[in-house]
């Protein structure tokens, strides 16, 4: 089982590493590039909210700030075009980062069901400030500075720092879960009262989980930004990305490694390849909508689990099958 | 500030403040029966809208009565949609799952409407939707008034079935501890089932009037329910009482910032308010105190 699952991650790595040089059609390695952007928010969401239950719709204010970061410093510190300006993505990071304190000091005061309330609201509270205020272009939105790489070839960088952040959010999420501070968020989840009295400091351990979360959803908003030209505030602070990514992790599996990539390459390649093949949005809600309750009612605990539960099941009967087998033999000779 | 804007804040406030009162009652009976957040509610305001619409469009009735039409229709909605959906969620994450679940459906059912209406806005039309009459120095279109009428007749009508018949009764015993009215004998199931009908069904006439008074389209959606739900946090979730105030105590809120500073501005008061009072009182201005464990 351990080799098994080894031998997955090492084979999902090598294929995604492979992608861009098989297939070199530069709309395929777009979709590549917008799927590694959504695993790596996926991965980083499911750092917070999987391990302490805490489900944050708000993820969008995070990838806002760190897609205006990129746009603003490169249009005002007039950076020459080019791949200097990946360096802006952690600044973005860790602005998200910086802006989620005071979102998370007033959101994390409450409970489960209303803080999902609260992170909604101060989303639109975002949502309409950039939409209103001059210097993010509002509706017109910002043109950033725009990057002479040859056409064939213009997807490939963005694609391996995509992946990069992707192995970065995973591999942060993974050394977290082993950590004292993982534990105690998962002690959070399953009885937060108990976690308290024994000791966690819930608040502490929420608001730092909450924060760090965000580094690397706002790195993924720069990259987003860099990538494709030109941002508006509408399409940065999108409900749409809050659930999505949400979504993601639910259908791979809420709380696993594996689940939210799992779940973010699924669900957003398939959303890229039907909007390159139909171009109809309103199929996508419906297509989309019917997936999403699919899932819930059918794997509420996700693909990995389902598939581990489905494994672990065979295992168990073929062991005792095997058992049975044994002793009716014992039994035979005696 | 002139007094006459200060007047319009207070009339619109009363009158548009009642039209979400009622909308929000129903969010907020379903959260405090059912542990359910429904996001769908503000596609359901659409639907009703919508339907409103329609039936005016190809059978020439009168938006106030379709509603004979419409509230059954969505009723009958909220039924299935419960059935189907809502009741299949259990356990210590259902809170959660049916936010997902509930947005599913709104994704849903947003998709059809585009589909159906196209994403084009379009607005209910009527004799008192153009025409106005002066109030308090400030003109007012009739709708505001039917519609007003309307939610206070509908808030009545609850009110009624809540507190004066025994279904109402087995209604706020489920609200007030489910686990101790199911074990008096009360069915919470279908006391659930029949709450999220109703929850549903006023979103009809709420529709009716919003569509009266705003040009619309599926996406209006995302606009109201982030207003339905401020309303129903404020007010504290579950609390009747509290949504009725906190939507009219909003609305007029809105009206003021929008004519003293700018209508730009006055949806984010709603968010801000929202992150003021949270910070000061976690459960909402007439919520119960949580009990620790939710």
């Amino acid at each position: 089982m351990r080799l098994w699952s080894r031998a997955a991650w090492a084979l999902g790595l090598v294929a995604l590493a492979l992608f861009p040089v098989v297939v070199t059609n530069p709309a395929y390695v777009a979709i590549g590039v917008f799927t590694l952007i959504y695993m790596s928010c996926a991965s980083s969401w499911n750092m917070f909210s999987g391990y302490t239950g805490y489900i944050a719709l708000g993820s969008a204010v995070s990838y806002g700030v760190g897609a205006y970061t990129m746009a603003l410093v490169s249009i005002h510190a007039n950076m020459a075009p080019g791949a200097s300006m990946f360096w802006l993505a952690p600044l973005g990071g860790l602005l998200a980062s910086l802006v989620a304190l005071p979102i998370g000091a007033i959101a994390l005061r409450v409970r489960r069901h209303t803080f999902v309330v609260i992170t909604i609201a101060i989303f639109f509270v975002f949502q309409l400030t950039a939409i209103n205020v001059g210097f993010t272009g509002s509706t017109s939105g910002l043109i950033l500075p725009f990057i002479s790489w040859n056409e064939s070839y213009y997807n490939v960088p963005f694609y391996y720092v995509a992946l990069g952040l992707v192995i970065f959010a995973t591999a942060l999420s993974a050394l977290v879960r082993r950590s004292r501070f993982g534990l105690q968020m998962l002690a959070i989840r399953d009885d937060e009262d108990r976690a308290l009295g024994l000791g966690v400091r819930t608040t502490a351990v929420k608001l730092t989980g909450f924060a760090l979360a965000q580094f690397t959803i706002g790195m993924a908003g720069a990259l987003y930004a860099m990538f494709v030209g030109q941002i508006f505030p509408q399409f940065v602070f999108d409900p749409l990305f809050d659930v999505s990514i949400a979504l993601m992790a639910f259908l791979g599996g809420l709380g696993t490694l594996a689940g939210p990539l799992l779940g973010a390459l699924i669900l957003e390649s398939f959303q890229q390849w039907l909007t390159l093949s139909f171009s109809n949005s309103s199929l996508y809600l419906i297509l989309f909508g019917a997936l999403f309750l699919l899932v819930i009612l059918f794997m509420p605990q996700g693909i990995v689990v389902f598939v581990r539960d489905r494994v672990t099941r065979r295992a168990a009967r073929e062991k005792a099958a095997v058992a049975a087998a044994e002793t009716t033999l014992a039994g035979s000779r005696a | 500030m002139s007094g006459s804007a200060l007047t319009y804040a207070i009339v619109d406030g009363v009158l548009t403040g009642s039209v979400y009162a009622l909308m929000a009652t129903g969010l907020t009976l379903i959260f405090g029966v059912m542990d359910i957040i429904n996001i769908a509610q503000g596609i359901f305001v659409v639907l009703g809208a919508y339907l409103s619409y329609a039936i005016q469009l190809h059978w020439g009735i009168d938006p106030f009565v379709g509603l004979l039409i419409t509230i059954p229709t969505l009723f009958v909605v909220g039924i299935v949609v419960e059935r189907v959906f809502m009741s299949r969620l259990k356990g210590p994450e259902k809170t959660a799952m049916s936010i997902l679940v509930t947005y599913a459906v709104s994704l849903l059912i947003e998709g059809s409407l585009n589909m159906i209406f196209s994403v084009n806005v379009v607005q209910i039309n009527a004799w008192y939707v153009n025409q106005s009459f002066k109030l308090f120095g400030v003109y007012f279109a009739y709708i505001y008034v039917f519609g007003f009428i309307l939610a206070v007749v509908l808030l009545a009508a609850l009110w009624v079935l809540l507190y004066r018949t025994r279904f109402g009764a087995s209604v706020r015993a489920s609200l007030a501890d489910q686990t101790a009215a199911a074990l008096i004998g009360i069915n919470v199931k279908r006391v659930a089932t029949i709450c999220f009908g109703i929850g549903t069904a006023v979103t009809a006439a709420g529709g009716m009037v919003f569509g009266a008074t705003n040009a619309f389209n599926a996406s209006s959606s995302y606009d109201l329910i982030s207003r339905l739900l401020t309303i129903i946090v404020l007010g504290g979730m579950g609390s009747l009482g509290g949504a009725l105030v906190a939507s009219i105590g909003m609305v007029m809120l809105e009206d003021v910032v929008g004519v003293v500073w700018s209508p730009v501005w006055s949806t984010m008061t709603f968010f801000i308010v929202l992150v003021i009072v949270l910070s000061l009182r976690p459960q909402g201005l007439f919520g119960k105190q949580l009990a620790r464990t939710a």
